[in-house]
């Protein structure tokens, strides 16, 4: 008997190494095979049965199902906890599964599970090509950075391989830091190796022979995941002096942050990489032409990256083929917050909110009205009923002043507090402020102020907000203190009820 | 090299050796800064200031120059923490299912404000914004050990 248990750390959270535990007690000779997560959180722990006609799941499990679910030897499909086919269910029938086609499936660390899945194909074809037409194909697909500015792929790899340079790099940008999101978490932990494929490919697309991943430290199980999944490729070829033979050099290391946002933002990530002071670096020079250590250097989030190996393989019109507009391909929808479905749902752009929020996650986990939906992360902006029908694609949340960033999409209740929500907003610039700037180091630390008047029902404060959320917009170098003022104003403006506080007796 | 330093700020022998050692570990990587001091504080639960200087003199940097980059994240610490560190994430989605009253709840039971160390050493409580736990929140880190759905009567026990 083969089963599947997820070892991915929201499994973990929601207890899969007791459930495994039981299960070694309860079928000593079964064997268990531990997975990334198929993304249906609100399953997990998620157990899954091989059977001729497919896996079968049964979800969630808690330690006390353990013994009725192999009192018989095999869980049988009449199990309360049983769910069918797992492909089958509603929520991976109606995925587009390209980047996250193994996550869940595959031991993350078995090679030949990986490439039995259709692993290495991409880099076997790249293998054959020159760089220029790497950098074509990926042009071609449309791929843009998955990390939040949208910036088309093939045009950053372009400069980087046109860089007259000793020295170039691939810096995977997996710090993550977005409240709301964890698809690079999921897939680093579910299938590491097409991340690795995908900074091979690029390191020959640009001529590139050395990588850094720049791992959050609030991520200790995709760290190891992805420590082992290096030592692993190198053992087999995959890293090294001959990427699978070619004769052609690529290796790679993690590198663990430190607990800093804006850490994520590329200059401050190079510098952060380099040993110095994190701050942001002013643009130009562009870190494809002078990035970490002065060298030209493409900079791509986890998901960028990982969606490279898909492209090469199966062709750049395949994945060009999916999508809305000027956003091709698909996108992992992270669905966090309070929802009844929340989890990972990978689909081509073009969704609506409403299909989100009120069809695939079901809508609020404690049965109230949902009241906003903050898209795209902390900078991202709050989104009331009444623009629910925006599509997913980035031009479509620019055009409602709003940004799809990495694509986490939090909901909330009715009994969320705009007013709270856009202190917050103020409060975490602040916190997590390079510094660099002053609207953005002062700016936030006035805006906490004011909102502070605001609760207190002092007359004449919203103007000031506006005012300082001006100058924080256009006096920023960066997105943190420059997009700051998207869910604050969006707050505002969208629920301008919850600003209007009576005034308090002294 | 350190003989001119302040008081309190001399590395004992044990301590220069074990941060030499540690040093010459990294010695040749590219940008060994930042793994370096995430070494030290492996080993010691913070970092000793008088590794600091050890440290700088054999990257190049001043004493004030580590200490600012350093101090520029939350991770490391300058003191040591208590025998169990609590991180609660309090960022946007867990706030959505009741990050905020958990995290007020588990203030008073501990008695302790965000970076704070229980009088007994216990425990030490640290904010997170985000742990990519985000559709099973609360979320929760204890020692590297992650827990979602968290409850204050399931931390407080875990903390116990
Ligand atoms: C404050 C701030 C934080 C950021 N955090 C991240 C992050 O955690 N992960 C990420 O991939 N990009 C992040 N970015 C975007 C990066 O600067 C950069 O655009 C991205 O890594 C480029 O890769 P891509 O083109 O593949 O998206 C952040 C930007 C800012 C301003
Ligand atoms: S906007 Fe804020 S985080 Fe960005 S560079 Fe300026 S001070 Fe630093
Ligand atoms: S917002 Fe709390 S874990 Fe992501």
């Amino acid at each position: 008997m083969r089963l599947f248990l997820s070892q991915d750390a929201a499994a973990k959270a929601l207890g899969a190494e007791q459930v495994a535990e039981a299960i070694r007690a309860a079928a000593p000779t079964a064997e268990v095979v531990r997975t990334g997560s198929r993304g249906m959180v609100w399953l997990e722990p998620l157990l899954e049965v091989e059977t001729s006609a497919g896996r079968i799941a049964f979800g969630p499990v808690a330690v006390a199902d353990v013994p009725g679910l192999f009192a018989d030897g095999v869980p049988a499909p009449d199990h309360p906890r049983c769910l069918g086919l797992t492909e089958e269910l509603p929520w991976m029938k109606r995925q587009t599964r390209l980047t996250f086609a193994r996550c869940g499936v595959i031991d993350p660390l078995d090679l030949a599970a990986y490439e039995a899945e259709g692993g290495l194909a991409g880099l076997r074809r790249a293998l054959e090509m020159t760089p220029a037409e790497i950098v074509a194909e990926v042009t071609d697909s449309g791929l843009r950075g998955r990390g939040g500015a949208g910036f088309p792929t093939g045009i950053k790899w372009n400069t980087v391989l046109g860089a007259q340079a000793e020295r170039k790099y691939i810096v995977c940008n997996a710090d993550e830091g977005d409240s709301g999101t964890f698809a690079d978490r999921m897939l680093m932990e579910g299938d590491p190796f097409c991340l690795i494929e995908g900074m091979a490919i690029a390191g020959l697309a640009v001529e590139a022979s050395t990588g850094f991943i720049y791992l959050r430290s609030e991520y200790p199980d995709a760290i190891r995941t992805m420590q082992a999944a290096v030592v692993a490729a190198r053992a087999s070829g995959l890293l090294g002096p001959s990427v699978l033979g070619s004769g052609r050099a690529f290796d790679m290391e993690i590198r663990v942050g430190a607990g800093a946002y804006v850490c994520g933002e590329e200059t401050s990530l190079l510098n952060s990489l380099e040993g110095r002071r994190p701050v942001v670096r002013a643009k130009p020079p562009l870190p494809a032409l002078q990035g970490l250590f002065g060298r030209p250097t493409v900079v791509n989030n986890v998901i960028t990256l990982a969606s490279v190996p898909v492209i090469l393989a199966r062709g750049a019109a395949f994945y060009a083929g999916f999508g809305l507009g000027r956003s091709r391909g698909t996108m992992p929808l992270q669905i966090a917050g309070n929802v009844q479905y929340g989890g990972l749902f990978e689909a081509g752009f073009g969704l609506t909110l409403s299909e989100v929020v009120d069809d695939i996650a079901g809508g609020t986990a404690s049965g109230r009205p949902v009241k906003a939906v903050q898209v795209g992360g902390p900078l991202g902006a709050y989104f009331p009923r009444a623009l629910f029908d925006t599509p997913f694609g980035y031009e479509d949340y620019a055009a409602r002043d709003g940004l799809i960033g990495h694509a986490g999409i939090v909901v909330f209740d009715d009994t969320a507090d705009m007013l709270t929500q856009a202190r917050f907003a103020m409060e975490f610039c602040a916190v997590e402020s390079c510094g660099k700037c002053t609207p953005c180091r002062i700016g936030a630390v006035r805006g906490v102020e004011v909102l502070d008047r605001v609760t207190r029902g002092e007359p004449g404060q919203i103007e000031l907000l506006q005012d300082l959320c001006e100058t924080m917009r256009f006096g920023s170098l960066c997105a943190l203190g420059g997009f700051t003022p998207y869910p604050v104003l969006s707050a505002l403006s969208h629920f301008p009820d919850d600003f209007a506080r009576e005034r308090k007796a002294a | 090299m350190t003989a001119d330093l302040p008081e309190g700020l001399q590395a004992d022998e044990g301590l220069a050796t074990e941060i030499r050692a540690l040093l010459a570990e990294h010695a040749g990587r590219e940008g060994p800064l930042l793994p370096i001091l995430h070494a030290v504080q492996a080993r010691f639960g913070h970092l000793p200031a008088p590794a600091l200087p050890l440290i700088a003199a054999a990257l190049g940097l001043s004493r004030a120059e580590i200490h600012g980059i350093a101090s520029f994240y939350h991770d490391f610490r300058e003191l040591p923490a208590g025998r169990h560190v609590l991180k609660l994430c309090r960022a946007e989605a867990c706030q959505a299912v009741g990050g905020v009253a958990l995290a007020e709840t588990m203030r008073r039971t501990l008695g302790i404000d965000w970076g704070e160390t229980t009088p007994d050493g216990r425990v030490t409580l640290e904010p997170v914004f985000c742990l990519g736990l985000c559709a099973c929140g609360p979320a929760a880190m204890l020692d590297g050990t992650v827990i979602g759905r968290a409850t204050p009567d399931r931390l407080t026990e875990a903390v116990a």
